[in-house]
Formats: C-alpha cells, sequence, structure tokens
C-alpha cells in the first residue's frame, strides 16, 4: 500500500472516568485512508470507550496525548464539528428520540454536514432521491422512515438505520460500535453490504467487534487486541481466526510470557 | 397622547353611581388611568353601546367592586399586588376612528408589525384563505373575508359590531358560559371589556375558512380586556385561531381576556390559540400577567369542543381552558405546550364537567420549564352523578432544561358517578445527554439538537394545530429556547 498521509492518528492517548478510574491506557494507532481497522477485546476492555472518545462523547477526561485527525489535534473540538468532518459513529445502542420524525432527522443531519461543507441543503425531491437509493442498500422500510427516530424499532431495524445513516453521510472515517452484535444471519449481511457499499480506497474504518463471524463479508487490513485499555497485538486477519479458536486468555498468556 | 383632552372629575361613587355627567372627552382615544363608573360609561359611549349593554357592564363593575379583595391567590404564581388603578383601560390605536373597511385601509404601520411577528396578514389572506380579525391595544382593526363568510352565513366581526348588529345573540349568549360573577378577572372584563370578537355559525354550516384573530398590546399601561364569544349553532363546524403578541415594555401589563364557547347539537368548535404575549427580560423584568378565562359548553347532544393551546409568552400565566360536558355523547378535548424560560410562572391545565351520559374528555398536558421558570399544570375532571359512563383520559408530560426550574403537576379527580372511567398518565424527564449527543455525533449543533428533542416532545399537540399554526409554533418553540443550552 501507498504510504499516504494518515487520516486519523492516535498517540499516547490515555482516558479516565469520574472517579480517576482510567480506561485508556496509552493508545497508539495509525489508520491509513482506504484501510479497515478491526478492535477486538473482551468486555471492559475500553473498545466502546475508545469510539466514543474519538467522537468526542461527553463524560470523559482526556488525561494526555494526542488524536490528529486529518492533520488536526482534535481533542478540544465539538462532537457535532468532528461529525461534520467526516467522523462517523454507528451506536452499540442507537438512541430513541421520541416525536423526531426519522425522514426530519436524517435531512437535518445529511445539510448539516452539507452545510459544514459549504454545500447548500439538499431540496425535497434530490433528499428523497439520494434516500431512496441508500435505503435500498440495507433493505430498510419506507414505513419507520415516517416514525420516530429508533423508536420501537426491532434491535435489526436499529442497527440498519444506524448503517443507513453512515451511506447517507458517507464519512471521510467511520467508526462501528459493535453493530453486528445481536443480528441475525440475513441482518449481519445487509449490515455487511452497507458497509462494503460505503468502503472505498479514500475512506476508513474503524470496526469494533466481538466476533469474527462479520469479518468473513469484510476485508479488514488490521486486527488490534485491545485488553485493559492497551493494544497488545495487532495482525493481520489470521489473527481473529485465531482469536476465534484460542481465545484471550491465549493473547494474555503470551504477553504474560514475553513480560 | 397629544389630541387627548380629559376632564376629570372627582365623583363620589357611592352617590353618584347610576348618574352620569359624562364629562370625560368622547373624541380622545385614551381614558384616564383608573376604573370606576365613569371609565365604564366612556368605554359604552365610546363603543355607541346601547344601554342593555351598559347596564351589563355596571352589574359587573358593581360586584367586582364590592370583592375588589377577591383576587385570586390559590395559583401557584407569585407577583407584586397589581394597582387596577394605574392601569389604562381603554385605547384606541390611532387609525381606529373610522373603522377600516378593507386591508388597505389599515395603517401601513399596522401591517408592517404584523409582517414582523412574521404573519404577513396580505400573504396570509390571499394563501390560506384565512379569516382575520385584528385587535390592536383595544379595537378590531381589521376583519378580512367577509363577503365569503356572509355568503355561508356566518357571522364573524368584532365584538363592538355584535353588539351593534346582533343584539339578539349576544344577549342570549353574552356571560352564558362565563358570568360576570365567575371569578374576579372575570368580572373585571364585563365591566370594562373593549372589543374582541364574534363569531356565530348557523345550522349544518361548516366554516369554509379558519378564523383568526391577532392581539397585541400596543400602548404603555394599558391592559387589554378582550371578550371573545362563538356560537356554533346545530351541526355546525368551525375552526378558530388566535394568536397574541406585546412589544417589549419595562412595566408588566395585564390581559386579562373572557372567551366563551357555545356548541349546539352535533355541532363542533375547535379553537386554538397561539401565546406570544411578551414574557419579560432575563432578570424578570417586564412582561404580561396573563389573566384568562375560557370555558365552552356543549349545550346540545353530540357536540364537541377542543382546545389546543401553545403557551411560550406572558410573564405569568393564569388560564385554564375548560369545557362543561352538557349534552349527551359530547367531547371535550384540551391538549397543550406551555413552555417557561427565565422567570416566566405559568399556572395552566384545564376542567372538565361531565354532565351529560357517554360524555368524553381528553387533556394532554406538555410543560416545558427552563431557566429559572416554574410551570404548573392544574387540572380538575369533575364527573356529576347524571354523566353515567363517563370517560376522561389525562397525560401530564413534564421536561425539565437544566436544573434550576420547576414543574408541578396538580390533578384533581371527581367522580360521582361509579360508572366513570379516568385514565391519568404523568411523566417528567429531562432532555437526554445521550441523546443530545447522538444528534451531535451526526453534525447537528447542541441548540438545534435541544429544539428538535423538545420539538419531538410537543409533537402529539402541534399535530392538533392547522399547518401554518404548527410551523409558527415550532418557530415560536426555538426563539423562546435561545439561550437555553451551553
Amino acid at each position: 500500500m501507498k504510504k499516504q498521509n494518515p487520516l486519523l492518528e492516535i498517540k499516547d492517548l490515555h482516558v479516565s472516568v469520574e472517579d480517576g478510574i482510567k480506561i485508556l491506557n496509552g493508545i497508539n494507532l495509525t489508520i491509513h485512508p482506504g484501510e479497515i481497522h478491526v478492535i477486538m477485546g473482551p468486555n471492559g476492555s475500553g473498545k466502546s470507550t475508545l469510539a466514543n472518545v474519538l467522537s468526542g462523547r461527553p463524560g470523559y477526561n482526556i488525561d494526555s496525548g494526542e488524536i490528529i485527525f486529518k492533520g488536526q489535534n482534535i481533542i478540544n473540538q465539538d462532537p457535532e464539528i468532528r461529525a461534520r468532518n467526516g467522523m462517523f459513529l454507528a451506536f452499540q445502542y442507537p438512541m430513541e428520540l421520541p416525536g423526531v420524525r426519522t425522514w426530519q432527522f436524517l435531512k437535518a443531519s445529511v445539510d448539516a454536514v452539507r452545510l459544514h461543507n459549504k454545500l447548500p441543503e439538499l431540496k425535497i425531491k434530490e433528499f428523497d432521491k439520494l434516500l431512496e437509493e441508500k435505503k435500498a442498500i440495507v433493505e430498510m422500510d419506507s414505513e419507520l422512515l415516517k416514525r420516530s427516530v429508533n423508536e420501537g424499532f426491532s434491535g435489526g431495524e436499529k442497527k440498519r438505520n444506524e448503517i443507513l445513516q453512515l451511506c447517507l453521510l458517507n464519512p471521510i472515517f467511520a467508526m462501528l460500535d459493535e453493530t453486528d452484535s445481536g443480528l441475525d444471519i440475513d441482518a449481519l449481511q445487509i449490515v455487511a453490504k452497507g458497509v462494503k457499499d460505503f468502503h472505498s480506497n479514500i475512506n476508513s474504518v474503524m470496526l469494533v467487534t466481538h466476533y469474527q463471524r462479520i469479518l468473513n463479508h469484510l476485508s479488514p487490513n488490521y486486527i488490534h487486541v485491545l485488553i485493559d485499555g492497551k493494544i497488545v497485538k495487532s495482525g493481520d486477519k489470521s489473527l481473529s481466526l485465531e482469536l476465534e479458536s484460542k481465545g484471550y486468555e491465549w493473547i494474555r498468556e503470551t504477553i504474560s510470557k514475553k513480560s | 397622547m397629544a389630541n387627548q383632552k380629559i376632564i376629570s372629575r372627582k365623583t363620589k361613587l357611592e352617590n353618584d353611581q347610576y348618574k352620569w355627567g359624562f364629562e370625560l372627552d368622547i373624541d380622545s382615544e385614551t381614558a384616564p388611568k383608573g376604573i370606576n363608573p365613569d371609565i365604564i360609561k366612556f368605554i359604552s359611549k365610546k363603543k355607541n353601546e346601547p344601554e342593555w349593554m351598559y347596564e351589563w357592564r355596571m352589574k359587573a363593575y358593581d360586584h367586582w367592586i364590592k370583592k375588589e379583595d377577591n383576587e385570586p391567590s390559590w395559583a401557584n404564581i407569585k407577583y407584586p399586588k397589581i394597582n387596577y388603578q394605574d392601569i389604562i383601560y381603554y385605547a384606541a390605536p390611532k387609525s381606529s376612528d373610522s373603522a377600516p373597511k378593507s386591508l388597505d385601509e389599515v395603517d401601513p404601520e399596522l401591517i408592517t408589525a404584523f409582517n414582523k411577528l412574521g404573519i404577513p396578514l396580505e400573504e396570509q389572506k390571499k394563501l390560506t384563505g384565512v379569516a382575520i380579525d385584528a385587535v390592536l391595544d383595544s379595537v378590531s382593526v381589521a376583519t378580512t373575508y367577509k363577503d365569503m363568510l356572509k355568503k355561508a352565513g356566518v357571522i364573524f366581526c368584532s365584538m363592538s359590531e355584535a353588539i351593534q348588529e346582533h343584539p339578539d345573540l349576544i344577549k342570549k349568549y353574552l356571560g352564558s358560559v362565563v358570568p360576570y360573577s365567575d371569578n374576579f378577572f372575570a368580572t373585571l372584563n364585563s365591566a370594562a371589556f373593549t372589543d374582541g370578537s364574534f363569531v356565530y355559525v348557523p345550522p349544518n354550516v361548516r366554516c369554509p375558512i379558519e378564523l383568526m384573530t391577532y392581539f397585541r398590546i400596543n400602548q404603555e399601561g394599558s391592559g387589554q380586556f378582550e371578550r371573545t364569544l362563538i356560537i356554533a349553532d346545530e351541526g355546525s363546524y368551525v375552526s378558530y385561531l388566535e394568536g397574541c403578541t406585546a412589544p417589549m415594555r419595562k412595566t408588566n401589563q395585564l390581559h386579562a381576556a373572557v372567551v366563551e364557547l357555545v356548541a349546539l347539537k352535533n355541532a363542533e368548535i375547535k379553537y386554538s390559540t397561539l401565546q406570544n404575549w411578551y414574557p419579560g427580560n432575563k432578570d424578570g423584568e417586564g412582561g404580561v400577567y396573563n389573566f384568562v378565562t375560557k370555558r365552552g359548553i356543549c349545550k346540545g347532544n353530540n357536540s364537541k369542543i377542543s382546545w389546543t393551546q401553545v403557551e411560550t409568552g406572558s410573564a405569568i400565566t393564569w388560564k385554564y381552558p375548560s369545557v362543561i360536558l352538557q349534552g349527551d355523547n359530547s367531547v371535550g378535548e384540551f391538549y397543550s405546550v406551555a413552555l417557561v424560560n427565565n422567570f416566566q410562572q405559568a399556572d395552566t391545565g384545564t376542567k372538565m364537567i361531565h354532565i351529560g351520559k357517554n360524555t368524553k374528555s381528553t387533556i394532554i398536558a406538555k410543560g416545558i420549564s427552563a431557566g429559572k421558570a416554574q410551570n404548573t399544570y392544574r387540572g380538575q375532571v369533575k364527573v356529576l352523578p347524571t354523566a353515567k359512563n363517563a370517560k376522561n383520559f389525562t397525560q401530564c408530560d413534564s421536561l425539565l432544561i437544566g436544573d434550576q426550574c420547576g414543574a408541578h403537576t396538580i390533578p384533581y379527580i371527581e367522580v360521582n358517578n361509579p360508572t366513570a372511567q379516568m385514565g391519568h398518565e404523568a411523566t417528567t424527564s429531562k432532555v437526554n445527554d445521550d441523546q443530545l449527543f447522538y444528534l451531535q455525533q451526526r453534525g447537528i449543533s447542541l441548540e438545534e439538537a435541544n429544539y428538535m428533542i423538545i420539538n419531538g416532545f410537543c409533537r402529539g399537540i402541534f399535530k392538533e394545530l392547522p399547518f401554518e399554526f404548527a410551523m409558527e409554533a415550532s418557530q415560536l418553540l426555538k426563539v423562546s429556547l435561545e439561550g437555553t443550552v451551553g
């Protein structure tokens, strides 16, 4: 792969929450355009925290380190600015927004990003056309667009809605936080199809997952194993297969042997 | 005002109450401050009212003066004592001396004022087919679409005109729902009301357009006491919209209106309000005291009255649009959004009085509190022994923004018939940080995110409003919420 400027560089990132509990203990990670990185690791290892901190979610203290996104340290940037600059997070638990119509929410989101990039808001017809095209990818029921955002949606419908947003916003960097959890095989295929459709040699993906199965549909460049807030091992796709068969204990053992 | 000439006279009230050396200059456009029999006479004279109307006013005045210390104190609102002798009870806008017959004759400045409110009168007239009766200070300045309504047989005019032209209807219905002795503010209104709107829809007529009134208080130091009466005769339907606004003033202004609705057999009245009186500044100075009595009666069987209100203005709101469900199978509805910010106080809700059989009422009240504001829902559902199979459903939702505001829910339920079915649901919530973050992560600013969530909270109410009004209501919320986040 040609070495371009990295899209995202995380340098020695230390993060804690209230009461000084440390969650991330010096993360170093570089993601180039077009790459797919997979973050795996046991429960509570800090995978979701990493995705949340990158997207600017309040409630975390960044003790030290840098997050360089598109050449700029974004540690103090508001979440909406990061989003408008092309950072996207597919939520593990997408929020319900009672009374906010899905269509209206999607349009507001697309327009906010467009305006930031000095593009005009989409006319209703233009937006509907775009929506029609993208919702076909994730096989989203049109009825859902008339309902309140995620309210009364099944688990699968919520995740599809996340991928629909991914396809609509077409960000430069997408984080998927356990989007594959709790999905049946059909839904998983649809989600994978959406991610594949979105992914190109310009934009990158960081996939947080517990399971190897979604990787059958995608071609990740790197697998990273996160344990106790640190990336303890990185490798290619074969690492995920090895993890699947041997479990995280195997990693823990190899680390302790080394040290 | 420049051409104001007032010769004041010290009246010995006890002796001279009904003897009128009328010495206020009838040509003056503004009454002197205060309320006394002279002022009542002045208002009545100014409006060329028949004797019976004047007597009705005086009956109310006598009642009010006897009970002057009966100002209600039970509501969850605090304000300094109002000096009722320091208020101007009649102020006509400059251009009202010869009442305009069409919009063209209305002072262009008034049109500009409406345009500033986002209510282009001209455009509304053309595009939406809304008939507008604009009450500025105290006098009705323009009623449009009269001809179309005339063809349908619908009467839509100012109260002053109705007193002249339709005395039989006024005599029969004025005070029939809210009697002059009803409460302190309604009594004051009965004595001193200056104008308002009148609607009569004849039997089996569906009013072809939405009727609309805009109220505005202009004059500093003046109160506004308008009176509205809507009668839907058998089998008829009417939808009526009311918008209110007042410019910014350092002093408090009193608004004490009375609205009466009468729905006869099989008739339906839909009454929507967008209340945006000046709420006072960030420190709680100024603003309108909105002490309003609104009540409807479902007089005939199968009749229906529906109140929808979006209340974002006023320093203090005290108002309980109610329905008396007298006819069998009659239906009463109350949909409300009350938003308070800074130092605003609202004590608002409804009363549903079930008298007839199979009567049904629905109450959906959404309260939003921000800043240091206090919001109280107060509702009464009363089922009389005659009201067999009465049904009520009440839902009160409160949303809090920040940690210095308050939300209170005070429902009174009184059931005197064992066949009644009552349902009451209440929730209190805060705007959830996770919801805000979700929206922000999609590129939406924090302020916009807040607005979207609050707008969503109110959606059930907004959908009860006619389309243009719903858009305006949504816009109002946005303006009222400015500066509540961040």
